[in-house]
């Protein structure tokens, strides 16, 4: 079987993400082909700090994702506060201010689930740590699609809750540390 | 292959939702409205989106659920402040200078965006010379709009949100509290039309010299947005205003040309004088 070669990557973070985050992004080269689509759940106010914080570290080109934008590789895209971030299938990003899924909008089940929808196989989707159920049924979607799926060890995250809840609803994903998963990341940069 | 079958099966949904009712969200933008189709599928309890179709087509009664799980209709009094304070401070003072004034709030939802607007322009001292058109494709939420009655527990957010708008008032003089429910004041709504109209089947309606438009041109997809924003580049008035959502800009719009960043971050906008 040969791996299909993935073509963007989706994030999913809640309590602890800051730091995960500053450790998993920096990391990325100037010249990385992927897009990164990142949901975070925050107080609305703090979220909007955070792009700017991961922007002043990152060498990549990281925003809050404005209506319509389209998907470019290299850079990462931020869910704004307040709204659902949704991959549409012509690679556009769309924004949704419909009702929280599990108390949180915006959702990371909501992103995953429209991104693999929109890149199938081509999908990693990642699921990092946090106290919250949100990303399980996203990471589920992702690899019904064919796609490839990372979730942060329980063990080593800040809140286990959430990594665990995915690798309860997807057994077949593959767990790593943080630094295994910027190695896998970056191994993404040059082609298979 | 059976996710190829959903597809047809859904925009043939679509296709069948407007033949039979006019209501066209064929140009809406599909990641989020298939979301919610499923739920609505779920909700009905069809196994495809074929038997729905079926239920739709010879059920209208089933025709105004499916509309409640195909607009989004969240929203609030005076939502996101700082457009409205952008508004009293940097638009007022434009449309003072005018006899008569016509504001449009385009997909008004349940009424929040009218009532906020309706009250600002009171506590400004221009009420009594403006129209206010709230228009909508949903009647229900028309409905509500019309009653002005919202949960009482909403109350503190939309007081918190108008003082942040620099409100000049207490919000509570414009409502009286009974049985949970908060009743905006019906003198409010003197000046206030509230009607069916959509954004991606009908025409210019007025001429006027302020639209707002939140969170609404999100659901749609590129081609239906440069639809919108081409109607209301022919309902403004030279120099009119358009507000758009916070994370919603013309930057990907056709019309873009047409109009000049008026107050940036609060997305703004303002027709070119020379048009
Ligand atoms: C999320 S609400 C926005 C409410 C309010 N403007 C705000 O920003 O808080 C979106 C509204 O757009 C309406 N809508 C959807 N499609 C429309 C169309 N084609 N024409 C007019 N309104 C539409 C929906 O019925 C819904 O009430």
């Amino acid at each position: 079987m040969t791996a299909t070669q993935a073509e963007a990557i989706v994030i999913g973070a809640s309590a602890g993400a800051l730091e995960a985050l500053s450790i998993l992004l920096p990391a990325l080269p100037q010249d990385y082909p992927l897009p990164i689509m990142v949901v975070v759940h925050l107080s609305p106010d703090r979220e909007s700090m955070l792009a700017e914080l991961l922007r002043a570290k990152c060498s990549l080109d990281a925003r809050e994702v404005e209506d319509k934008e389209p998907i470019q590789g290299g850079t990462i895209y931020f869910a704004p506060p307040d709204y659902h971030l949704l991959v549409e299938v012509d690679k556009h990003l769309s924004l949704s201010i419909e009702e929280p899924v599990h108390h949180s909008r915006p959702s990371i089940d909501v992103l995953f689930e429209t991104a693999a929808d929109a890149y199938g196989a081509a999908l990693i989707g990642i699921v990092l740590t946090g106290a919250s159920n949100d990303g399980s049924q996203g990471l589920k979607a992702v690899v019904s699609a064919g796609g490839t799926a990372l979730i942060q060890r329980p063990d080593l995250a800040y809140i286990p809750t959430m990594p665990q809840a995915a690798l309860d609803a997807c057994p077949e994903a593959q767990v790593m540390s943080l630094e295994q998963i910027t190695a896998y990341l970056q191994e993404r940069s040059t082609p298979l | 292959m059976d996710d190829k079958t959903t597809e047809i099966e859904l925009r043939l949904l679509l296709e069948a939702l407007f033949q039979k009712y006019c209501y066209d969200f064929r140009g809406y933008s599909m990641a989020s409205i298939k979301r919610r189709l499923f739920q609505a599928r779920e909700h009905f309890d069809c196994r495809t989106f074929s038997q729905l179709q079926d239920r739709v087509l010879h059920d209208p009664a089933v025709l105004s659920k499916l509309l409640s799980f195909l607009t989004v209709r969240v929203s609030e009094l005076f939502r996101n402040p700082a457009y409205f304070l952008a508004i009293r401070e940097k638009v007022i003072p434009y449309l003072r200078t005018y006899p008569s004034i016509k504001v449009w709030v385009a997909g008004c939802g349940a009424g929040e965006e009218v009532y906020s607007l309706a009250i600002l322009f009171r506590e400004e001292g221009l009420e009594n010379r403006t129209m206010f058109y709230g228009t909508d494709i949903s009647p229900e939420a028309l409905e509500k709009a019309k009653a002005g009655v919202y949960k009482l527990d909403r109350i503190p957010l939309f007081t918190e949100n108008h003082r942040q708008s620099g409100g000049k008032s207490s919000l509570s003089d414009y409502y009286s509290a009974a049985y949970q429910a908060a009743i905006f004041d019906k003198n409010l709504r003197r000046r206030v039309v509230f009607s069916d109209h959509s954004l991606a089947t009908d025409g210019v309606f007025a001429e006027v010299q302020f639209i707002s438009c939140r969170n609404v041109l999100i659901y749609f997809d590129r081609e239906l947005q440069d639809r919108a924003v081409g109607l209301f580049k022919d309902s403004l008035a030279r120099k009119g205003f358009l507000g758009l959502g916070f994370k919603e800009s013309l930057r990907f719009n056709r019309h873009a040309d047409t109009f000049t960043e008026f107050a940036r971050s609060e997305r703004i906008y303002q027709k070119r004088g020379d048009l």
